[in-house]
């Protein structure tokens, strides 16, 4: 990785700290901010499924992993909210690592893959609505206590920029696994499984490398939700909606590349607050939208095109 | 474990009966895996669809769910070719991974056009004989579900004479044990392949009018179902017929007796634990499976 290389992220990373100084409406600001968590979700998505192949129909596992963790650290055991939100993360690595451990070591993939994943998501939700520390169904609330040192702001602008820097630490991270080793048997994984073994690669390695970063970033977006709205209960945190958006962002961004999770999130998203605008709050129709477009993108694969340019971007502006 | 043996005969054989439907909801997945090698991400979603049909079929033309069972298995068999042949079929390309989101798309666009109608309430349809029980020795069983398991068998009997006598039937099989040899031998693959999920949709149309009795709607009753009938399908082996009868009775027993056990929130997670190990250490299924 060159410093050319990550220029466009410190690009994003300049625009949003403009916007986070002129933007003044709270919706305006509260959309961005829920997009930049969204993303940082997809680009952990992203991580195992657009670059390895392995599509997870169930990270909300590891937001919710993430979410739980560090608001339980806060509110049950008084720890501060950095090293809470720090342990959420490695908390939700750890289980990506367990259940890569599990579902990879038996050699389940494509379509098995997708459904264990969703199982375990789904086991976690009905534990988190039923046992006591995590507040059962009525869930888990933060208590309000406003300052920097616990990671609790005021103004949502400053929460904008803390999301963003995430977010770019996320896409400098997504770049650096790209240009590695890894990257490079990583994408070998997805696109031949029998011919990268034969290769030498070590599979099972690979793949919990990739599963253990990518909940971990899911993780850290989980903690950031839970941050940012204070409040969490089981259909939030390990709901499906999570994984579908987790999912449903690089895809129609463009899985495998560094920029796709953030495209795909501000499609979906500024789609979502579009259609309320156009015809009111009827429940359900932003995600039929969504759910066409999912169809339409795999039907006609024109989700490759930011991917496409940003790929020329990069490569004319070498010297 | 201190319960008597009546409650505990009763809970195995309610679970039976609600077995046989789930049976029947698994066996339109476990068909349409056999032919297409394709897990139906939207199987749930359709379930959902055809009991708001079923509901909406008593609600506007009076007509008894019983009764709107024939013609909803023929619209729903016509629905399901035409989703195959039209959305998946092109959009998927052959591809698994694709077949996978495409189908995942549909469930979306289903269960959140159901939201868009009929908003997130759940709804019951009060039928007379709803509650209705018989006593068979010491045991109640409810009347709605014992025609549901009757009516199981049935399908199953039909289904099998359907596979084995017919000659739709046998280019299923020759399409499912090899798709270029069937085709070679001038069987249209496409139009096969949509005819098998349209007997999918079909069996889901059924098991819609025989759940609504006892059963409530809502837009996302399908993903109660969908994760038990990909259990029941996993355990059965996937693609094989009678594994997913059987499956589906021992899924509805697992789920009866952990209901009675750990109450019902908890009982659930016996299921996904099921099919969690069963991937896991034994993903040709515990039937023996039939690739």
């Amino acid at each position: 990785m060159t410093i050319r290389e990550a220029l466009p992220i410190l690009g994003f990373l300049v625009v949003a700290v403009l916007v986070s100084l002129f933007v003044t409406s709270n919706v305006v600001l509260n959309f961005l901010v829920f997009t930049l968590i969204l993303a940082i979700a997809a680009q952990g998505w992203n991580l195992l499924g657009g670059y390895g192949g392995q599509y997870s129909f169930g990270h909300a596992a590891f937001f919710g992993m993430g979410a739980y963790v560090s608001a339980i650290l806060q509110q049950r055991f008084g720890v501060n909210a950095y090293p809470a939100v720090a342990f959420g993360m490695v908390a939700a690595a750890l289980l990506g690592y367990a259940i890569g451990a599990m579902v990879f070591r038996a050699g389940l993939r494509g379509s098995y893959f997708a459904l264990v994943t969703l199982a375990f998501a789904e086991v976690l939700r009905i534990l988190a609505n039923a046992t006591e520390i995590t507040g059962g169904a009525a869930g888990l609330l933060i208590s309000l206590n406003l300052g920097a040192g616990n990671l609790q702001f005021a103004n949502r602008s400053s929460f904008l920029i803390l999301a963003a820097v995430l977010l770019a630490l996320a896409m400098l991270m997504t770049l650096a696994v790209e240009k590695s080793r890894i990257g490079a048997q990583l994408v070998a994984v997805r696109e031949n499984e029998a011919a990268a073994a034969a290769l030498g690669v070590d599979i099972l390695a690979v793949k919990l490398r990739a599963i253990s970063l990518s909940a971990g970033l899911t993780g850290a977006a989980g903690a950031l939700y839970a941050q940012y709205f204070l409040y969490i209960d089981s259909n939030i945190a390990f709901g499906t909606w999570i994984s579908v958006e987790a999912l449903l962002a690089p895809i129609i961004g463009g899985a495998g590349t560094v920029f796709g999770p953030l495209i795909g999130a501000l499609i979906l998203q500024g789609l979502s607050e579009g259609t309320k605008m156009l015809i009111g709050k009827i429940p359900g129709v932003d995600l039929i939208i969504f759910g066409a477009l999912l169809i339409l993108v795999v039907r006609f694969p024109l989700h490759r095109i930011p991917g496409v340019i940003a790929a020329r971007w990069r490569g004319k502006g070498a010297p | 474990m201190g319960y008597p043996p009546e409650i505990l005969l009763e809970a195995v054989a309610n679970g039976l009966l609600m077995g046989a439907v789930y049976g029947l909801v698994a066996l339109g997945l476990t068909l349409v895996y056999g032919v297409l090698h394709i897990i139906n991400f939207a199987h749930g979603a359709l379930l959902t669809l055809a009991m708001y049909a079923a509901f909406v079929a008593h609600g506007a033309f009076g007509l008894d769910p019983y009764a709107a069972m024939i013609p909803l298995a023929g619209l729903f068999f016509v629905l399901g070719y035409l989703v195959q042949r039209l959305v998946i079929g092109p959009a998927s390309r052959g591809d698994d991974s694709n077949m996978l989101l495409v189908t995942l798309g549909l469930s979306i666009i289903i269960e959140n056009a159901m939201l868009a109608i009929f908003r997130s309430d759940t709804m019951t349809l009060r039928l007379p004989y709803a509650m209705s029980m018989v006593e068979l020795g010491d045991v109640l069983l409810s009347v709605p579900r014992l025609i549901g398991f009757g009516v199981t068998l049935l399908l199953a009997a039909l289904l099998f004479v359907l596979m084995t006598r017919t000659d739709t039937g046998r280019a299923i099989r020759a399409v499912a044990k090899e798709r270029t040899g069937a085709a070679l031998v001038g069987i249209d693959v496409a139009h096969i392949y949509a005819v098998t999920f349209g007997i999918g949709t079909a069996c889901l149309a059924i098991a819609a009018c025989l759940l609504l009795p006892s059963f409530y709607v809502s837009p996302r009753v399908g993903n109660a179902f969908v994760l038990v009938a990909f259990t029941i399908v996993v355990l059965g082996g996937m693609g094989s017929v009678t594994g997913a009868l059987l499956g589906g009775l021992f899924i509805g027993v697992v789920e009866s007796l952990s209901g009675l056990y750990f109450g019902d929130s908890l009982g659930q997670i016996g299921i996904f634990l099921i099919f969690i190990l069963v991937l896991l250490l034994r993903p040709t299924g515990l039937f023996g499976a039939r690739a």
